[in-house]
Protein backbone atom coordinates (compact mmCIF):
# COMPACT_ATOMS: atom_id res chain seq x y z
CA UNK A 1 0.00 0.00 0.00
CA UNK A 2 0.90 3.58 -0.58
CA UNK A 3 2.32 5.63 2.25
CA UNK A 4 2.48 9.39 2.63
CA UNK A 5 5.64 10.78 3.72
CA UNK A 6 4.30 14.45 4.40
CA UNK A 7 2.86 17.73 3.75
CA UNK A 8 4.47 20.89 2.32
CA UNK A 9 2.56 24.09 2.07
CA UNK A 10 4.07 27.07 0.60
CA UNK A 11 2.50 30.93 -0.24
CA UNK A 12 2.15 30.58 -4.35
CA UNK A 13 2.69 34.12 -5.56
CA UNK A 14 2.91 34.58 -9.86
CA UNK A 15 5.91 37.16 -8.33
CA UNK A 16 7.98 34.31 -7.02
CA UNK A 17 7.78 32.60 -10.58
CA UNK A 18 9.57 35.70 -11.74
CA UNK A 19 12.22 35.86 -8.75
CA UNK A 20 13.03 32.64 -10.01
CA UNK A 21 13.79 33.08 -13.31
CA UNK A 22 15.76 35.58 -12.42
CA UNK A 23 17.59 33.77 -10.25
CA UNK A 24 17.17 36.64 -7.21
CA UNK A 25 17.90 34.22 -4.73
CA UNK A 26 20.10 36.57 -2.65
CA UNK A 27 18.28 39.55 -3.30
CA UNK A 28 17.68 41.52 -0.26
CA UNK A 29 13.88 41.58 -0.93
CA UNK A 30 13.76 37.76 -1.55
CA UNK A 31 16.22 36.40 0.47
CA UNK A 32 14.29 35.77 3.46
CA UNK A 33 11.82 34.36 1.90
CA UNK A 34 13.72 32.00 -0.22
CA UNK A 35 15.95 30.87 2.84
CA UNK A 36 13.07 28.82 4.13
CA UNK A 37 13.54 26.00 0.74
CA UNK A 38 16.94 24.61 1.10
CA UNK A 39 15.40 22.45 4.09
CA UNK A 40 12.65 21.18 1.87
CA UNK A 41 14.95 20.15 -0.91
CA UNK A 42 17.11 17.98 1.17
CA UNK A 43 14.04 16.33 3.00
CA UNK A 44 12.64 15.94 -0.79
CA UNK A 45 15.92 14.42 -1.70
CA UNK A 46 16.07 12.44 1.18
CA UNK A 47 12.41 10.89 1.00
CA UNK A 48 11.96 10.94 -2.94
CA UNK A 49 8.35 11.05 -3.57
CA UNK A 50 6.90 8.43 -6.56
CA UNK A 51 4.04 11.07 -6.02
CA UNK A 52 2.51 14.43 -5.64
CA UNK A 53 -1.32 15.74 -4.75
CA UNK A 54 -0.61 19.60 -5.16
CA UNK A 55 -3.59 21.18 -3.54
CA UNK A 56 -4.00 24.71 -4.84
CA UNK A 57 -6.87 27.11 -5.47
CA UNK A 58 -7.04 27.81 -9.28
CA UNK A 59 -7.41 31.89 -9.60
CA UNK A 60 -9.15 32.16 -13.42
CA UNK A 61 -7.26 29.96 -15.33
CA UNK A 62 -8.57 26.10 -15.11
CA UNK A 63 -12.14 27.48 -14.29
CA UNK A 64 -14.44 30.17 -14.77
CA UNK A 65 -17.76 31.10 -13.17
CA UNK A 66 -19.91 29.12 -16.35
CA UNK A 67 -18.67 26.21 -14.18
CA UNK A 68 -17.44 26.64 -10.49
CA UNK A 69 -16.50 23.36 -8.93
CA UNK A 70 -16.29 23.39 -5.42
CA UNK A 71 -13.51 20.16 -5.77
CA UNK A 72 -12.13 19.50 -8.35
CA UNK A 73 -9.32 16.55 -8.77
CA UNK A 74 -7.60 16.31 -12.23
CA UNK A 75 -7.50 12.96 -14.20
CA UNK A 76 -5.02 13.86 -16.79
CA UNK A 77 -2.14 12.14 -18.27
CA UNK A 78 -0.11 15.86 -18.36
CA UNK A 79 -0.82 19.23 -17.01
CA UNK A 80 0.24 22.12 -19.15
CA UNK A 81 0.41 25.53 -17.57
CA UNK A 82 -0.76 28.47 -20.02
CA UNK A 83 -0.39 32.29 -19.97
CA UNK A 84 -2.54 33.77 -17.35
CA UNK A 85 -3.04 37.12 -18.75
CA UNK A 86 0.27 38.83 -18.32
CA UNK A 87 2.52 36.16 -20.69
CA UNK A 88 3.86 34.24 -18.40
CA UNK A 89 6.18 31.59 -20.19
CA UNK A 90 4.72 27.69 -21.16
CA UNK A 91 6.39 25.44 -19.45
CA UNK A 92 6.98 21.88 -20.18
CA UNK A 93 3.68 19.78 -19.31
CA UNK A 94 3.39 18.12 -16.00
CA UNK A 95 3.32 14.65 -16.05
CA UNK A 96 0.21 12.98 -14.92
CA UNK A 97 -1.04 10.04 -12.81
CA UNK A 98 -4.12 8.95 -13.87
CA UNK A 99 -4.20 5.99 -12.18
CA UNK A 100 -3.96 7.48 -9.22
CA UNK A 101 -6.43 10.28 -9.85
CA UNK A 102 -9.10 7.38 -10.65
CA UNK A 103 -8.09 5.87 -7.34
CA UNK A 104 -8.71 9.05 -4.86
CA UNK A 105 -11.99 9.80 -7.01
CA UNK A 106 -13.36 6.53 -6.97
CA UNK A 107 -12.87 6.11 -2.94
CA UNK A 108 -13.61 9.89 -2.13
CA UNK A 109 -16.84 9.51 -3.60
CA UNK A 110 -17.86 5.80 -2.10
CA UNK A 111 -16.48 7.87 1.19
CA UNK A 112 -19.41 10.27 0.40
CA UNK A 113 -17.55 13.00 -1.07
CA UNK A 114 -18.75 14.01 -4.14
CA UNK A 115 -16.06 16.16 -6.27
CA UNK A 116 -15.63 16.81 -10.10
CA UNK A 117 -13.27 15.13 -12.22
CA UNK A 118 -11.17 16.56 -14.64
CA UNK A 119 -9.36 14.95 -18.33
CA UNK A 120 -7.97 18.56 -18.66
CA UNK A 121 -6.60 20.65 -16.59
CA UNK A 122 -5.24 23.66 -17.08
CA UNK A 123 -3.04 25.03 -14.40
CA UNK A 124 -2.10 28.12 -13.09
CA UNK A 125 0.65 29.75 -10.48
CA UNK A 126 -1.09 27.96 -7.28
CA UNK A 127 -0.11 24.74 -9.18
CA UNK A 128 2.86 26.00 -10.91
CA UNK A 129 4.82 27.76 -8.51
CA UNK A 130 4.77 25.90 -5.48
CA UNK A 131 6.26 22.50 -8.01
CA UNK A 132 9.25 25.22 -8.77
CA UNK A 133 9.84 26.00 -5.84
CA UNK A 134 10.54 22.51 -4.48
CA UNK A 135 11.45 20.95 -7.43
CA UNK A 136 13.90 23.41 -8.80
CA UNK A 137 13.67 23.44 -12.91
CA UNK A 138 10.48 21.77 -12.43
CA UNK A 139 9.08 20.19 -14.55
CA UNK A 140 12.21 18.98 -15.63
CA UNK A 141 13.92 17.74 -12.21
CA UNK A 142 15.37 14.30 -12.26
CA UNK A 143 13.28 13.58 -8.98
CA UNK A 144 9.79 15.27 -10.60
CA UNK A 145 7.21 13.04 -8.87
CA UNK A 146 3.88 12.46 -11.05
CA UNK A 147 1.43 15.15 -10.10
CA UNK A 148 -2.26 15.03 -8.99
CA UNK A 149 -3.59 18.42 -8.62
CA UNK A 150 -6.52 19.09 -6.67
CA UNK A 151 -8.48 22.67 -6.97
CA UNK A 152 -10.99 24.27 -4.43
CA UNK A 153 -12.74 27.28 -4.95
CA UNK A 154 -11.65 29.90 -3.35
CA UNK A 155 -12.68 32.67 -6.25
CA UNK A 156 -16.94 32.77 -5.25
CA UNK A 157 -18.46 32.36 -2.23
CA UNK A 158 -20.04 29.87 -0.63
CA UNK A 159 -16.44 28.79 -0.03
CA UNK A 160 -16.00 25.24 1.83
CA UNK A 161 -15.59 26.14 5.30
CA UNK A 162 -12.50 24.97 7.55
CA UNK A 163 -14.43 21.34 9.03
CA UNK A 164 -14.96 20.45 5.50
CA UNK A 165 -11.80 21.65 4.09
CA UNK A 166 -10.10 19.31 6.93
CA UNK A 167 -12.62 16.25 6.40
CA UNK A 168 -11.79 16.38 2.99
CA UNK A 169 -8.13 15.88 3.57
CA UNK A 170 -8.73 13.15 6.05
CA UNK A 171 -10.68 11.32 2.91
CA UNK A 172 -7.98 12.46 0.51
CA UNK A 173 -5.75 10.63 3.63
CA UNK A 174 -7.51 7.34 3.40
CA UNK A 175 -7.75 7.01 -0.20
CA UNK A 176 -4.11 8.07 -0.78
CA UNK A 177 -3.49 5.07 2.15
CA UNK A 178 -5.42 2.61 0.43
CA UNK A 179 -3.79 2.83 -3.13
CA UNK A 180 -2.53 -0.52 -4.02
CA UNK A 181 0.95 0.48 -4.88
CA UNK A 182 4.27 0.69 -2.86
CA UNK A 183 4.23 4.12 -3.49
CA UNK A 184 5.69 7.46 -1.61
CA UNK A 185 3.33 10.43 -1.79
CA UNK A 186 3.48 13.81 -0.62
CA UNK A 187 0.97 15.88 -0.65
CA UNK A 188 0.95 20.45 -1.23
CA UNK A 189 -1.23 22.94 0.24
CA UNK A 190 -0.87 26.15 -1.39
CA UNK A 191 -1.48 29.66 -1.10
CA UNK A 192 -2.26 31.96 1.91
CA UNK A 193 -1.14 32.92 4.26
CA UNK A 194 -2.83 36.55 5.13
CA UNK A 195 -3.44 38.62 2.08
CA UNK A 196 -5.95 40.97 0.51
CA UNK A 197 -5.90 42.56 -3.16
CA UNK A 198 -9.05 43.85 -3.33
CA UNK A 199 -11.27 46.57 -2.48
CA UNK A 200 -10.34 49.90 -0.18
CA UNK A 201 -8.49 47.19 2.83
CA UNK A 202 -6.06 46.29 0.04
CA UNK A 203 -2.86 45.39 1.67
CA UNK A 204 -4.11 44.06 4.76
CA UNK A 205 -2.25 41.73 6.34
CA UNK A 206 -2.58 39.89 10.22
CA UNK A 207 0.81 38.59 11.64
CA UNK A 208 -1.19 37.76 14.78
CA UNK A 209 -3.65 36.12 13.19
CA UNK A 210 -0.93 34.04 10.55
CA UNK A 211 1.00 32.58 13.57
CA UNK A 212 -1.81 31.13 15.00
CA UNK A 213 -2.77 29.26 12.21
CA UNK A 214 0.66 27.96 11.90
CA UNK A 215 0.72 26.89 15.28
CA UNK A 216 -2.73 24.84 15.34
CA UNK A 217 -2.29 23.86 11.95
CA UNK A 218 0.75 21.30 13.35
CA UNK A 219 -0.67 20.15 16.08
CA UNK A 220 -4.04 20.84 16.71
CA UNK A 221 -5.96 21.60 13.26
CA UNK A 222 -9.32 21.04 15.06
CA UNK A 223 -9.25 24.08 16.69
CA UNK A 224 -9.22 25.84 13.60
CA UNK A 225 -12.69 24.58 12.46
CA UNK A 226 -14.21 26.86 14.87
CA UNK A 227 -13.18 29.58 12.65
CA UNK A 228 -16.05 30.51 10.71
CA UNK A 229 -15.40 31.87 6.38
CA UNK A 230 -16.33 35.31 7.17
CA UNK A 231 -14.00 35.23 10.79
CA UNK A 232 -11.70 33.80 7.84
CA UNK A 233 -12.05 36.73 5.55
CA UNK A 234 -12.01 39.28 8.22
CA UNK A 235 -8.78 37.94 9.88
CA UNK A 236 -6.74 36.74 7.30
CA UNK A 237 -8.34 38.96 4.14
CA UNK A 238 -10.04 38.53 1.05
CA UNK A 239 -7.48 35.60 -0.68
CA UNK A 240 -6.52 34.90 2.66
CA UNK A 241 -9.36 32.39 2.33
CA UNK A 242 -6.62 29.82 0.64
CA UNK A 243 -5.33 29.06 4.15
CA UNK A 244 -8.46 26.24 3.25
CA UNK A 245 -6.11 24.28 1.35
CA UNK A 246 -3.53 23.94 3.90
CA UNK A 247 -6.53 22.29 5.97
CA UNK A 248 -7.15 20.22 3.16
CA UNK A 249 -3.27 18.93 3.11
CA UNK A 250 -3.67 18.66 6.96
CA UNK A 251 -6.55 16.27 7.31
CA UNK A 252 -4.67 13.91 4.87
CA UNK A 253 -1.64 13.30 7.43
CA UNK A 254 -3.01 11.72 10.50
CA UNK A 255 -2.84 12.70 13.85
CA UNK A 256 1.13 12.35 14.36
CA UNK A 257 3.28 14.59 12.64
CA UNK A 258 6.60 15.99 13.12
CA UNK A 259 7.89 19.59 12.06
CA UNK A 260 10.85 19.60 10.07
CA UNK A 261 11.29 23.31 9.36
CA UNK A 262 9.17 26.98 9.25
CA UNK A 263 9.35 30.00 7.65
CA UNK A 264 7.02 32.92 7.82
CA UNK A 265 7.90 36.52 6.05
CA UNK A 266 6.17 39.75 5.59
CA UNK A 267 5.61 40.73 2.80
CA UNK A 268 6.39 39.09 -0.52
CA UNK A 269 4.06 41.12 -2.86
CA UNK A 270 1.21 41.38 -1.21
CA UNK A 271 1.19 38.41 1.06
CA UNK A 272 2.82 37.02 4.21
CA UNK A 273 4.70 34.10 2.87
CA UNK A 274 4.33 31.00 4.92
CA UNK A 275 6.15 27.42 4.69
CA UNK A 276 5.88 24.55 7.06
CA UNK A 277 6.96 21.10 6.23
CA UNK A 278 5.57 18.02 8.05
CA UNK A 279 6.69 14.81 8.23
CA UNK A 280 4.08 11.86 8.82
CA UNK A 281 5.15 9.31 11.46
CA UNK A 282 6.90 6.55 10.06
CA UNK B 1 -32.17 37.83 -4.96
CA UNK B 2 -32.33 37.33 -1.04
CA UNK B 3 -31.38 33.59 0.67
CA UNK B 4 -32.69 34.02 4.04
CA UNK B 5 -30.10 32.40 6.34
CA UNK B 6 -27.87 32.40 3.99
CA UNK B 7 -26.43 36.07 4.13
CA UNK B 8 -22.58 36.48 3.49
CA UNK B 9 -22.51 40.09 3.71
CA UNK B 10 -20.86 40.05 6.97
CA UNK B 11 -19.80 43.57 7.34
CA UNK B 12 -15.97 43.77 6.98
CA UNK B 13 -14.74 47.47 6.25
CA UNK B 14 -13.23 47.55 2.97
CA UNK B 15 -14.00 44.53 1.58
CA UNK B 16 -16.51 43.15 -0.95
CA UNK B 17 -17.60 39.33 -0.43
CA UNK B 18 -17.74 37.79 -3.83
CA UNK B 19 -20.78 35.79 -3.77
CA UNK B 20 -23.64 34.69 -5.50
CA UNK B 21 -25.47 38.40 -6.01
CA UNK B 22 -21.88 39.70 -6.88
CA UNK B 23 -20.82 36.73 -9.68
CA UNK B 24 -24.18 37.32 -11.45
CA UNK B 25 -24.04 40.91 -11.53
CA UNK B 26 -20.15 40.94 -12.48
CA UNK B 27 -20.82 38.16 -15.02
CA UNK B 28 -20.20 39.89 -18.32
CA UNK B 29 -17.54 42.08 -16.81
CA UNK B 30 -15.10 39.07 -15.50
CA UNK B 31 -16.16 37.05 -18.50
CA UNK B 32 -14.31 39.67 -20.49
CA UNK B 33 -11.35 39.55 -18.04
CA UNK B 34 -11.41 36.01 -18.07
CA UNK B 35 -11.10 36.71 -22.11
CA UNK B 36 -7.37 38.43 -21.54
CA UNK B 37 -5.90 34.97 -20.24
CA UNK B 38 -5.36 34.69 -24.04
CA UNK B 39 -2.83 37.40 -25.67
CA UNK B 40 -5.19 37.53 -28.65
CA UNK B 41 -7.94 38.58 -26.61
CA UNK B 42 -5.84 41.15 -24.97
CA UNK B 43 -4.94 42.45 -28.40
CA UNK B 44 -8.34 42.75 -29.65
CA UNK B 45 -9.32 44.46 -26.32
CA UNK B 46 -6.08 47.16 -27.25
CA UNK B 47 -7.21 47.66 -30.87
CA UNK B 48 -10.92 48.94 -30.03
CA UNK B 49 -11.46 48.77 -26.15
CA UNK B 50 -15.40 49.97 -27.15
CA UNK B 51 -16.07 46.89 -29.70
CA UNK B 52 -14.72 44.78 -27.43
CA UNK B 53 -16.92 45.19 -24.29
CA UNK B 54 -19.72 45.72 -26.34
CA UNK B 55 -18.97 41.72 -27.46
CA UNK B 56 -18.79 40.85 -23.90
CA UNK B 57 -21.93 42.59 -23.25
CA UNK B 58 -20.99 44.79 -20.33
CA UNK B 59 -23.43 47.45 -18.97
CA UNK B 60 -23.08 51.24 -18.76
CA UNK B 61 -21.73 51.42 -15.45
CA UNK B 62 -18.77 48.33 -16.15
CA UNK B 63 -17.84 49.96 -19.18
CA UNK B 64 -17.68 53.30 -17.28
CA UNK B 65 -14.91 52.00 -14.92
CA UNK B 66 -13.32 49.61 -17.45
CA UNK B 67 -12.70 53.14 -19.40
CA UNK B 68 -11.79 55.33 -15.87
CA UNK B 69 -9.51 52.11 -15.03
CA UNK B 70 -11.58 52.66 -11.55
CA UNK B 71 -10.78 49.50 -9.97
CA UNK B 72 -13.10 49.83 -6.96
CA UNK B 73 -15.45 50.65 -9.77
CA UNK B 74 -15.02 47.59 -11.38
CA UNK B 75 -15.44 45.81 -7.77
CA UNK B 76 -18.41 47.37 -7.06
CA UNK B 77 -19.99 46.30 -10.44
CA UNK B 78 -19.49 43.28 -9.92
CA UNK B 79 -15.55 42.46 -10.87
CA UNK B 80 -13.55 39.94 -9.08
CA UNK B 81 -9.95 40.75 -8.55
CA UNK B 82 -8.91 37.50 -10.17
CA UNK B 83 -10.35 38.17 -12.85
CA UNK B 84 -9.47 41.62 -12.80
CA UNK B 85 -5.92 41.25 -12.50
CA UNK B 86 -6.21 39.47 -16.05
CA UNK B 87 -7.56 43.36 -16.79
CA UNK B 88 -4.42 45.00 -15.29
CA UNK B 89 -1.66 42.64 -17.00
CA UNK B 90 -2.89 44.34 -20.41
CA UNK B 91 -1.33 47.37 -18.74
CA UNK B 92 1.50 45.85 -16.98
CA UNK B 93 0.34 46.81 -13.16
CA UNK B 94 1.58 44.54 -10.71
CA UNK B 95 -0.37 43.69 -7.57
CA UNK B 96 1.12 46.15 -5.24
CA UNK B 97 0.16 49.43 -8.39
CA UNK B 98 -3.28 47.61 -7.96
CA UNK B 99 -3.22 48.19 -4.31
CA UNK B 100 -2.06 51.57 -4.46
CA UNK B 101 -4.97 52.68 -6.97
CA UNK B 102 -7.54 50.99 -4.52
CA UNK B 103 -6.19 52.68 -1.38
CA UNK B 104 -5.14 56.56 -2.99
CA UNK B 105 -1.57 55.51 -2.38
CA UNK B 106 1.48 55.63 -4.62
CA UNK B 107 3.15 52.31 -5.42
CA UNK B 108 5.64 53.01 -3.06
CA UNK B 109 3.35 54.16 0.03
CA UNK B 110 1.59 50.78 -0.57
CA UNK B 111 4.57 48.95 -0.46
CA UNK B 112 5.85 50.52 2.75
CA UNK B 113 2.68 49.98 4.33
CA UNK B 114 2.90 46.52 3.05
CA UNK B 115 6.88 46.63 4.95
CA UNK B 116 5.42 48.32 8.28
CA UNK B 117 3.15 44.94 8.85
CA UNK B 118 6.09 42.95 9.33
FE1 LIG C 1 -3.36 32.60 -4.67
Amino acid sequence: MAKILGGITTSHIPAVGNAIQKELYDDPYWKPFFDGYPKVHAWIKANKPDYVINIYNDHGLGFFLDQMPTFAIGAAHEYKNEDEGWGLPALDPFPGAPELSWHIIESMVADEFDITSCQELAVDHGFVVPMQLFWPGAPNNPDMPRAVPISANTVQHPIPTLKRALDFGKALGRALRSFPEDARIVILGTGGLSHQLDGARAGFINKEFDQYCLENIVSNPEELTKVTRMELVEKAGAQGTEFLMWMMMRGALGDNVTEITRNYHIPISNTAAGTLLLECAA
Amino acid sequence: MDHPGFDHHTHIPGTTIFDGKMAMKGYALNKMCYAFNRQDNRDAFVADEEAFMEKYGLNDAQKQAVRDRNILGMIEEGGNIYYLAKFAGIFKLSVQDVGGMQTGRSTEEFQDFLQSQA
